[in-house]
């Protein structure tokens, strides 16, 4: 198993490679230059060489990407001309609270859809397979963003019940429960569609193993339907809708920029959209690699479980 | 992705206006197709509709509630008509997911197709760049690109298209390898065609079902996704408006209005849904293991439609008789027997081989013995399987139950795919002990433990944990005669339990189950296609072609005077060592009736 995850671990390298290569380029390639963003448009020109050099604007792109690389590898991500304040200081600060919401969310998903899935594809065309797949249905068309602003209407505005933004209150806030019911509405959001997206994934997969005919063996051991499908079934789907589960994480990630926009959520999606209006492109820059490399240790994650439960992929 | 891939080696045979047909056959589709059609129909027809300027504000008429005089569904924050803007913004939304889907179709198959079609390097080369582009979360991608570009409505739509690009590429490349090993592909090479040929007029019409279900799927993402950037302020900019950027200006007056964010919104989830409902009949008009019905839920037991009630009891001194049986399958409206009016019967100790060729229906009425067949589309249509004289299927579900793995015993052909993939070897021995007994889980593991050193397994101890794939195929299959062994049972129907298996493995394996016969006294009732066999091992035979037992005796009365022509073409077929070229010139005769 180690040397399992010693592989793995090994194989994300390149990926995390072309990850900073592709953020990097697409940051370079901004255009108009960072110089006049920080210093406006009546900046003087000495000014201006002045910001370049100390930015290092005046190297070769392969020179500025090796000397951004080595310092994000020893945790400087530069600093936000904006905040004024280190970018790795504010994406951490920022994480931690997006990491809550998606991480509460990401578990409320995985258990919904796994138990929506199973129950409609045992009730295959029965009534409870309807009303599921019309929830689902319903689920992965829905605008997160505008189902966040359905809630915050009904559930803070009319009935005054859970809060409508913010992660704590302003006033008196700040333990526990005052972040559960804050986390509520965001996180229930945030769940629906990847709720439906995992849903219908384990329906088919589960239908797909039913057929299998290591099932058939399970019923003619003479096991109870009962064993049968949550134990001979369920573990053979659920392995493969744990890849799923890994890029829905994905999903989840990217969807909490809407989510925290909506809901005032101080997390590192409100803060990507508020850096791209003000150009503050080391935020941006720091921001989606950290995003993106968390994601991909967390698929990597996905795959070390699914391996835990399945050893025919170890080898 | 195998599903895709599935769906498209075997080209769409049916024509378009079957396929038109099934579509509308399905109703979910033909409502998305009605929503969306209105949709489109009122997007296109916004220049000549009686609607207000989208962008005349008029400050004194702010904030109107739907249904007001003159504005249907009210004004926004400046005085705007909601509904004009609502249909001006539909008609914006809908071109931009539609260019977006272009984009990336266009873009993701040639990427594609050429991977696919170019292999090696090339291949390898392209797919790491799509993987590199998978590696990041959705939207952050799109956000990136954004924020590089600007935000405008137009490099939203750049975003959200190359954000999905990889689907496309992904999608089609792998039906594209399917394809370029076919021999037609080939065959145009050597006719000399060039790649870029090759490619369009004998690869594309291949892969196009696959970007057409790609589309549908992705159309729906797409629209939603650029309706999000611009709520995020990042798309759309005023004056200009989609649905997502009036549902992001709306948000401001959320609390007093809240029409003006809900009726876009609604509208942004009419369009999806009824995409995603399209998209889905799309794909299963398109995808004919899922038209076939393949994919639904079997029974724990076969349907029981038998045409006549037979008694629940008889006297018989046979074990096992089956009388009269008969399993159909449902094909689409028509109910089809597999197997017709199958009577035999098995003494306790006693062996009968059901021997047949492929198809002709002895696994059928081997599973049908204990309602194992898979239903749908399997059902048994008549006749009465008695065990010790009593009827199976007159049993209650948990009756039947009771007896499969205690009573008789199943032995399947192969090990690898009957076996659970997922829970070691001992552990599936115990679990089939404690299925029909209440011992604790050590007993039945030490059980477990024996039961594999009975079979011949060496270092049982070590191998009691192993996994099925960790295991040679004789030793899985020992495995599988463990399990069935578990209960003592007093019938085993092995169902082919050697095909699987190499020449020296399989006459271990008989071997094995001979003397597990005698030791027990058990009955055996051994499914094969292979007389060798039964001359080996059975005490009499019963030859199956086309669903029908043709002849049936004790084994050495059929070997030596065969009455079926079939029996003796099926004798003949079991070549003798030093025979040579001499068995294929003696079998020729006995098959040249096939010949034209």
């Amino acid at each position: 198993m180690l040397g399992y995850i010693a592989k793995r671990l090994i194989s994300a390298v390149p990926v995390l490679f072309g990850l900073s290569v592709i953020v990097f380029a697409i940051m370079a390639l901004i255009p108009g230059d960072p110089a006049t963003a920080i210093l406006g448009a009546y900046a003087t020109p000495e000014n201006v060489e002045r910001i370049n050099r100390d930015l290092g604007l005046d190297r070769s792109l392969p020179e500025q990407y090796f000397a951004w690389i080595t310092n994000v590898l020893q945790g400087d991500f530069g600093r936000s001309f904006r905040l004024n304040r280190p970018v790795l200081d504010e994406i951490l600060e920022r994480y931690s609270a997006t990491l809550v919401l998606a991480g509460t969310s990401l578990v409320i998903c995985s258990i919904l859809g796994l138990l929506a899935g199973i129950v409609s594809a045992v009730r295959q065309f029965g009534w409870a397979d309807r009303i599921i797949t019309f929830f689902v249905l319903i689920g992965i068309s829905m605008p997160a963003f505008w189902l966040g602003l359905l809630l915050i209407l009904v559930f803070a505005v009319q009935w005054r019940l859970l809060p409508a933004s913010g992660m704590y209150a302003i006033y008196g806030g700040g333990d526990l429960p005052d972040l559960l019911r804050h986390m509520i509405l965001p996180a229930t959001t945030l769940a629906v569609v990847a709720t439906g997206v995992i849903a219908r994934l384990t329906r088919a997969a589960m239908l797909e193993v039913l057929r299998q005919d290591f099932v058939r063996t399970a019923r003619a051991k003479g096991l109870d339907e009962r064993t049968v499908i949550y134990k001979h079934a369920f573990k053979a789907a659920f392995v493969s809708v744990i890849p799923v589960i890994g890029i829905q994480a994905g999903f989840v990630l990217g969807g909490a920029v809407y989510i925290e926009t909506v809901f005032q959520w101080p997390g590192i999606g409100q803060m990507l959209v508020n850096a791209i209006s003000t150009r503050d492109i080391l935020l941006v820059q720091g921001g989606v690699l950290f995003v993106a490399a968390s994601y991909v240790l967390f698929n990597l994650a996905a795959d070390v479980f699914q391996a835990l439960l399945d050893p025919r992929l170890k080898s | 992705m195998s599903q895709l891939q599935a769906a498209t080696t075997s080209p769409a045979t049916s024509s378009r206006l079957s396929s038109w047909s099934l579509l509308l056959n399905n109703r979910l589709a033909t409502g998305g197709l009605i929503i969306l059609g209105l949709i489109a129909l009122l997007a296109i027809l916004a220049p000549i509709l009686p609607l207000d300027d989208p962008n005349a504000t008029s400050p004194a008429d702010r904030l109107q509630p739907p249904l007001t005089e003159g504005h249907l569904l009210g004004t926004d924050q400046l005085g705007r008509d909601v509904l004009s803007r609502l249909i001006w913004g539909s008609q914006i939304s809908i071109a931009v997911g539609l260019a977006a889907t272009a984009i990336a179709a266009l873009f993701g198959s040639i990427i594609g197709l050429v991977a696919g079609y170019a292999g090696g390097r090339t291949d390898n080369v392209m797919m790491r760049g799509i993987d590199m582009l998978m590696a990041f979360p959705y939207i952050l991608l799109a956000l990136a690109i954004v924020a590089v570009l600007g935000p405008s409505l137009i490099n939203a739509l750049y975003a959200i298209a190359i954000v999905n690009i990889p689907f496309f590429a992904r999608n089609v490349r792998g039906v594209t390898v399917g394809l370029v090993s076919r021999e037609f592909v080939d065959a145009a090479r050597l006719s000399g065609k060039g790649h870029a040929s090759i490619l369009f007029t004998e690869v594309l019409p291949g892969v196009l079902p696959v970007i057409v279900i790609t589309m549908s799927t992705t159309v729906g993402w797409m629209i939603l996704e650029t309706a999000g950037l611009s709520f995020l302020g990042l798309g759309a900019q005023p004056p200009q408006a989609d649905l997502g950027s009036m549902l992001g200006e709306g948000r401001r007056v959320l609390f007093t209005a809240p029409h003006v964010s809900v009726i876009p919104g609604l509208m942004i989830f009419a369009l999806v849904m009824s995409i995603n409902l399209l998209g889905d009949g799309v794909r299963d008009v398109l995808d004919p293991r899922l038209r076939a019905g393949d994919l639904t839920r079997p029974r724990s037991m076969t349907r029981l439609e038998r045409r006549s009630k037979p008694e629940p009891r008889i006297e018989t001194d046979a074990i096992l008789d089956v009388q009269g049986l008969e399993t159909s399958f449902q094909k689409g409206r028509k109910t089809v027997p597999a197997v017709k009016d199958i009577s035999f019967s098995l003494k306790k100790g006693e062996c009968l081989g059901l021997i047949g060729e492929s198809g002709s229906g002895k696994s059928v009425t081997a599973l049908s013995l204990l309602g194992l067949v898979a239903s749908p589309p399997g059902m048994i249509t008549n006749g009465a399987v008695y065990i010790e004289g009593e009827d199976v299927f007159s049993r209650t579900e948990t009756g039947v139950r009771a007896l499969r793995g205690s009573k008789v015993a199943y032995v399947f052909q192969d090990p690898l795919t009957t076996l659970h993939p997922l829970f070691k070897v001992g552990d599936q021995i115990a679990e089939a002990i404690l299925a029909h007994r209440r011992i604790n889980r050590s007993e039945a593991r030490s059980r477990a433990l024996e039961l594999m050193e009975k079979v011949g397994i060496r270092d049982a101890k070590e191998r009691v944990d192993a996994f099925p794939h960790e295991m040679s195929g004789g030793q899985r299959q020992r495995i599988g005669i463990a399990m069935a062994l578990a209960n003592d049972p007093d019938i085993i129907i092995a169902d082919e339990p050697t095909t699987a298996l190499d020449v020296t493995v399989q006459a271990r394996i008989l071997d094995l189950l001979q003397d597990l016969r005698r030791e027990r006294g058990m009955a055996l009732l051994l499914i094969t296609h292979d007389f060798g066999v039964v001359a080996q091992v059975c005490d009499r035979v019963a030859v199956m072609k086309d669903g029908d037992i043709v002849e049936a005796g004790i084994t050495g009365e059929v070997l030596a005077d065969p009455q079926h022509a079939y029996t003796r073409k099926l004798i003949a077929c079991v070549p003798e060592i030093g025979q040579g070229k001499a068995f294929l010139e003696g079998l020729r005769p006995l098959f040249a009736e096939k010949q034209p």
